[in-house]
């Protein structure tokens, strides 16, 4: 099993503020990845410096190396839209587009001009994202007509549609009712044979359920990580042990 | 009241107090309803006086002849009353200074809305602002006696009095009105929708071009059919520097006459009081209300059509 990314001393600032301290870790490909932790302990802070979105924010300072297959994506010559482009990303809350359906999923696509047959791309996708036979008659129907957990799915749906490497998952469920959570976890774990997903939770549950590997962070700090049921039945660290049996977070 | 207040506690006050009370906060409901009412009265009497006098305008010329008739001649014998030419000035102004506006405007609103930082953002926004500040008659001999020498330095054909320097001058001034309103429309585009943009791999124009701003559409037309319809009501630019020579063009190098320069001409005062030319002054004022009113209400269809599309 390969590795996708190699995490290196990595600090990240919001300002005088720093969130992460000293990162190391690695994340292996075509497996999931959860990164759990009580809330603001940085694990999205984590998530969005794989896919380099805090050059979007100002005040933003990041050192140390995030290594993707071998390259820093921090290094000067690294093109960032080469990067977010190869690296998709699945929000906390369903963000589709105020557009079609399938204009919704064809937007990546036509942005980084697409050649070839776009219907049957979005077909394709809406399918993997088990949305396609919810919506195949109305595909040219507002996306916010769709409910949540359909968003969601359609979301995800845009991301593969750029066939992407990694899908970077930032809280995919916290917006979502309990069927549409399971659904979205049998995704998951369909898609984890061909894609790299990194995870973020403050759901244990759901870590356990789906993740290969899980990382436990805590006030900007990789506490523990190792394969997912390895740590739940027997954390190294104190601290682990107290966040798994609910005594904070 | 000194007793309610005395000690703070006691939460009983007198009936006499209660009752003052009363009185002053009915008082004051009538104080601003009054104030309200100013401005409806003043528009229920303008559209009053409007209609009253374009009536009487009507007894002296068909209405077929007002629409059909290609010159406009009220000063002149053989007097003629087609309002064509001053409809196609005004036409002129309000497209050519679209041109300029909606481009300039459009794009400085892109600018600061995605692109300027916080600090430019909060230095340029009220620059643009001061633009519409300016009193329209500095725009108008600004354009007369700078911008049409200017522009006769290199156009030759250029009248003095001129459509195409007045288009320049009315375009700039609202260029506020399109850059301020379309700004806020896409300032209020969720983060989020950038973000999943950005994260399929798009630049930053193509997250302005292709999720701001349909995101936005509808405040985005709101403000262009609202600055247009300050273009068609401007009256002290053209009056200046348009001319006062009603016809039927499309060339912008020549003197022209929109409708508001026609009723600032009249209304100068050598025309007499109960003649037809002083009543065609109403005609056109009624057409013109009637113009501003249907772009006004075309904007308000849009904002809410366009909305309603986004939510559903």
């Amino acid at each position: 099993m390969g590795v996708a990314f190699q995490i290196r001393n990595l600090n990240v600032y919001y300002g005088q503020h720093q969130v992460l301290y000293d990162v190391n870790m690695d994340i292996r490909e075509r497996a999931v990845t959860a990164i759990i932790g009580p809330s603001g302990c940085g694990k999205s802070t984590l998530l969005r410096c794989l896919n380099r979105m805090h050059d979007l924010q100002p005040g933003v300072r990041i050192t140390g190396e995030v290594r993707f297959k071998g390259k820093n994506i921090y290094d000067d010559d690294v093109d960032p839209m080469e990067i977010r482009y190869r690296i998709g990303m699945v929000f906390q809350k369903p963000n589709p587009f105020p557009k079609s359906i399938f204009e919704n999923v064809a937007f990546g696509p036509r942005i980084n001009g697409y050649r070839g047959n776009l219907n049957e791309l979005v077909e394709r996708c809406l399918r993997q994202a088990a949305l396609w036979d919810e919506v195949k008659d109305r595909l040219h129907k507002s996306a916010l007509s769709l409910s949540g957990g359909q968003q969601q799915r359609l979301c995800l749906a845009r991301a593969l549609a750029v066939e992407p490497e990694v899908i970077l998952m930032d809280e995919p469920a916290s917006a979502l009712d309990p069927i549409s959570t399971a659904k979205l976890e049998d995704l998951i774990l369909e898609l984890k044979s061909r894609y790299t997903i990194v995870l973020v939770t403050h759901n244990m549950q759901q870590a356990g359920r789906v993740a290969d590997e899980t990382a436990f962070f805590l006030n900007g700090r990789l506490i523990e990580m190792g394969p997912t049921r390895q740590m739940f039945a027997n954390p190294r660290e104190k601290k682990t042990e107290e966040y798994l049996t609910g005594r904070f977070g | 009241m000194a007793n309610a207040a005395a000690g703070g506690r006691d939460l009983r006050v007198s009936p006499r107090w209660r009752e003052a009370q009363k009185r002053r906060e009915r008082w004051i409901g009538w104080l601003l309803l009054a104030a309200g009412l100013v401005s409806v009265l003043t528009t229920a009497g303008i559209v009053l006086t409007l209609t009253v006098d374009t009536v009487q305008f009507f007894r002296h010329v068909s209405l077929w002849e007002f629409l059909t008739d290609d010159r406009w001649t009220p000063l002149f014998t053989p007097k003629h009353f087609g309002i064509l030419p001053l409809l196609n000035g005004t036409f002129l102004v309000a497209v050519g200074s679209a041109l300029i506006a909606v481009p300039l405007g459009l794009g400085s609103a892109i600018y600061l809305s995605e692109y300027a930082s916080d600090r430019v953002r909060r230095v340029v926004k009220p620059l643009l602002e001061i633009l519409a500040g300016i009193p329209t008659v500095v725009y108008g001999y600004f354009a007369l006696t700078y911008i049409t020498p200017l522009l006769r330095r290199y156009i030759e054909d250029l009248e003095v009095f001129n459509a195409l320097s007045a288009c320049i001058a009315v375009g700039v001034m609202i260029i506020p009105t399109v850059s301020s309103l379309s700004e806020d429309a896409m300032v209020a585009v969720p983060r989020s929708l950038r973000e999943a943009a950005y994260a399929l791999g798009a630049t930053r124009l193509e997250v302005a071009l292709k999720v701001v701003v349909p995101a936005a559409f509808s405040g985005i037309v709101a403000a262009i059919i609202l600055a247009v319809s300050r273009a068609v009501g401007e009256s002290m630019i053209v009056a200046l520097a348009a001319g006062s020579t009603p016809k039927l063009t499309l060339n912008p190098l020549e003197s022209i006459q929109t409708m508001t320069g026609f009723i600032v001409q009249v209304s100068q005062g050598d025309v007499g009081y109960d003649t037809v030319e002083y009543y065609s002054i109403y005609a056109v004022g009624m057409a013109l209300f009637l113009i501003t009113l249907l772009m006004n209400l075309l904007a308000r269809w849009v904002v809410r059509r366009y909305q309603g599309g986004e939510r559903a």
